[in-house]
């Protein structure tokens, strides 16, 4: 054990894994396989594939939505966020849990009626047209490639924690070669159960050693009130409880645990930095807390609409029976993974303690570690077996988490080729048979391309990327899904253009920050001044990038947190466009109105089918 | 929320439609508006009072216990309201229209 803490001081030294570490994270991994061999027998049909046969209860699916929802991102980057940057990231979990709220007021139940296998499958039932099919596919699969880099990214962190020595995309791609055989092999059906196993996994894996650390350590409270706030004189360090010296990289106290701290204010933090004049600086520091205040609300609109319209998350509803009991397993789900997100930033907080030396090191060996981490603490203070057991449940709860969700992306956007543009697109005509066979061989395509796009990502934090993926789907298929449900007046080319338009420029505003982020960080590396200018001079487009979010800080805060003109942009382009096109609402926009809102005792689905049996059905 | 009118309907017609989607839509509206206040009092509370936010209780500041810790419950609460009160108003609205068939 004590190895391992020696590994943080020197990380060149020669390393040792830890059996117990080793052993629990090997266990995750063989029984998540096992479920999908034992499931992948039982998983005939298309739609056990796409939709698990669509029987799955309330229980399961709540369960398995759960296990699918709680990422990397929830298990290890919510506590490194909540460490490195302080009250500000906790706007993450609460987002995350509380954003299915608008998922259960405004769309759960219409969508789950409507009886259609896929987001695109709705896109074409509600406009009665093909072509928004492939547009709104090719949404599914932005968001997805966007949501796989950080689970991916968690991987390459977890592997290179356990096996000190490891590179990171040896991790990234070991993950990505299992999962992509588990869900080619089972399917939606077989990783339904994986899924529900891998919730119940997590929670168990983020509580058990946080209650048994803080017993011994001392508890969220204590550790959070040795933080001084900017009205206290001196921190109130409470006997028994330790806290080691912060090292200068760390954020001071009054800015870490007080709002608007680190993580909203680094744009105009880095303008400031490079101000020339007193007075430009002056003007600067007074537009500070402004802008963070802007910032924190465009971020709980990425994720408060991101939730909304996540697609891998969506089509799970589709495997409810009804929907009322898509309503209630949205409720189920709230209680879920709220009662989950109480517990990472405890490990934030106490990580803060007892792990400062985490803020000095980048990238896979930084605070996104702190939860592998904290728990080996305890060998220091006699509990030596203890403290790698309970590192070893904490991997093994990372694992859990990005091949769960990792799975879950698979899954819809395999589907999204194998149904949308194979079935439906490519050959329509084509057998079950083939159809079961371009899914796996989508699941082939998308693992590989995941595993190429996340071995690129080590230097963003992992919590900060699922943020960009949800601003992407806040603004391109929450507004559709919101629109297409309540309003009659949507025509296909209003709801088309506020979802390309609203989707595209929020991706192409992240992807501005994400590639110039990049860049910085791969120059940071560089001490070296001639080699510095060397590598901007091959980059200069980066080297522009980064230049202008210096000198216009509010930018680049619109730029790296998108939703709050995005969200309206597309909103407004679809109300705008529906108008001026109204020539074109579909004429039985009343049945379809009536499947999405009349309760299913009436019975009306099956009249909207037979209705339309001539044109091919649902 | 109100009970909707017992009166016999049409299930095709397009008041019953425009009814059925008012009703959810209303019930869905005053739930959002509850978190959405929640949402946009927080931030705004931080912002304008940042002392009182700021203030010990337990050991967390107080801005931290409602963030992390009370804001998970109140969701409950809105989301257990919701769902009682919807399933409510879809029976009692295909009981209506039922009655409307059999006429």
């Amino acid at each position: 054990m004590s190895s391992l803490l020696a590994f943080l001081a020197a990380e060149t030294a020669p390393k040792q894994v830890d059996p117990w570490i080793a052993f629990f994270s090997l266990i995750t991994v063989v029984v998540t396989v096992g479920m999908g061999f034992w499931t992948a027998g039982k998983s005939k049909s298309a739609g056990d594939f796409f939709v698990a046969g669509r029987s799955v209860s309330v229980g399961w699916n709540a369960s398995a939505i759960s296990g699918e929802y709680l990422s990397a991102a929830s298990f290890m980057g919510v506590a490194g966020m909540v460490m490195a940057t302080g009250y500000d990231a906790l706007w993450y979990p609460v987002c995350y849990a509380c954003g299915y709220l608008f998922l259960l007021l405004f769309i759960a139940g219409p969508l789950r009626r409507f009886g259609a296998y896929t987001i695109p499958d709705f896109a074409e039932g509600r406009y009665d047209s093909p072509v928004f099919r492939k547009i709104a596919v090719c949404f599914v699969l932005f968001i997805g490639f966007f949501y796989t880099m950080p689970q991916m990214k968690g991987a390459g962190t977890t592997l290179a924690y356990i096996f000190p020595g490891l590179p990171y995309w040896a991790g990234v791609v070991v993950v990505g070669a299992v999962i992509t055989l588990n869900v080619s092999l089972g399917g939606m059906k077989g990783i339904t159960l994986v899924q529900a196993f891998q919730y119940w996994l997590k929670v168990f894996a983020i509580t058990l050693p946080i209650f048994i650390l803080a017993a011994v350590v001392g508890h969220y409270q204590q550790h959070l009130a040795g933080n001084k706030t900017a009205q206290e004189a001196a921190a109130t360090v409470l006997p028994g409880i330790e806290r080691k010296a912060l090292p200068a990289k760390a954020p001071k106290d009054e800015a870490w645990i007080a709002p608007f701290g680190k993580l909203t204010t680094k744009a105009v933090d880095a303008s400031i930095a490079a101000a020339t004049t007193p007075e430009a600086k002056a003007s600067l520091e007074s537009v500070k807390k402004p802008y963070s205040l802007l910032y924190t609300y465009s971020l709980i609109i990425a994720l408060v609409c991101g939730t909304a319209g996540l697609p891998h998350i969506l089509v799970r509803f589709y495997t409810n029976p009804d929907g009322v009991a898509a309503k209630r397993t949205t409720m189920w789900v709230m209680i879920l993974i709220g009662v989950f997100y109480v517990f990472p930033p405890v490990y934030g907080v106490i990580g803060r303690s007892l792990t400062p030396e985490l803020y000095d090191a980048v990238g896979a060996k930084g605070t996104d570690k702190v939860v592998l981490e904290l728990p080996t603490l305890l060998a220091g203070r006699d509990h030596a077996l203890l403290g790698s057991i309970l590192s070893g449940i904490t991997c093994a709860g990372a694992f859990a988490a990005f091949m769960s969700t990792f799975s879950g992306l698979l899954v819809s956007m395999s589907s999204a080729l194998a149904h949308d543009i194979y079935g439906r697109m490519l050959r329509p005509d084509s057998s079950p048979e083939q159809r079961l066979k371009a899914f796996k061989w989508s699941a082939l395509i998308v693992g590989l391309v995941a595993v190429g796009l996340g071995s690129q990502v080590e230097a963003l934090e992992i919590n900060f990327m699922v943020g960009q993926a949800f601003a992407i789907a806040a603004a391109s298929y929450f507004p559709l899904l919101f629109m297409s449900v309540w309003w009659r007046g949507m025509t296909m080319r209003g709801a088309a253009t506020g979802m390309l338009v609203g989707g595209l420029s929020a991706l192409a505003s992240i992807s501005l920050t994400s590639i110039s982020d990049v860049a910085v960080a791969k120059a940071k590396k560089l001490a070296d001044a001639a080699e510095l200018a060397a590598y901007w001079a091959d980059h200069p487009l980066a080297k522009a990038i980064a230049d202008y979010w210096v000198a216009h800080p509010l930018a680049r805060i619109l730029c790296e947190q998108p939703a709050i003109w995005a969200v309206a942009l597309s909103i407004g382009l679809m109300f705008i466009v529906s108008k001026a096109t109204a020539a074109s609402i579909p004429p039985d926009i009343r049945m379809k109105m009536l499947v999405l809102h009349a309760p299913e005792a009436l019975g009306l689905k099956q009249e909207y089918i037979k209705e339309h049996e001539g044109l091919g059905g649902h | 929320m109100r009970e909707p009118p017992p009166s016999p309907v049409d299930a095709h017609s397009d008041a019953f439609l425009t009814r059925l989607m008012r009703d959810q839509l209303k019930l869905s509206i005053a739930c959002a508006l509850c978190f959405a206040v929640a949402l946009v009092a927080l931030p705004l509370m931080n912002y304008f009072q940042p002392e009182f936010m700021a203030q010990r209780v337990f050991g967390f500041t107080l801005t931290w216990l409602i963030l992390g810790v009370l804001f998970f419950p109140f969701v409950w609460i809105i989301s257990f309201v919701f769902i009682q009160r919807s399933i409510a108003l879809e029976n009692a609205e295909a009981k209506a229209a039922q009655d409307g068939q059999s006429k």
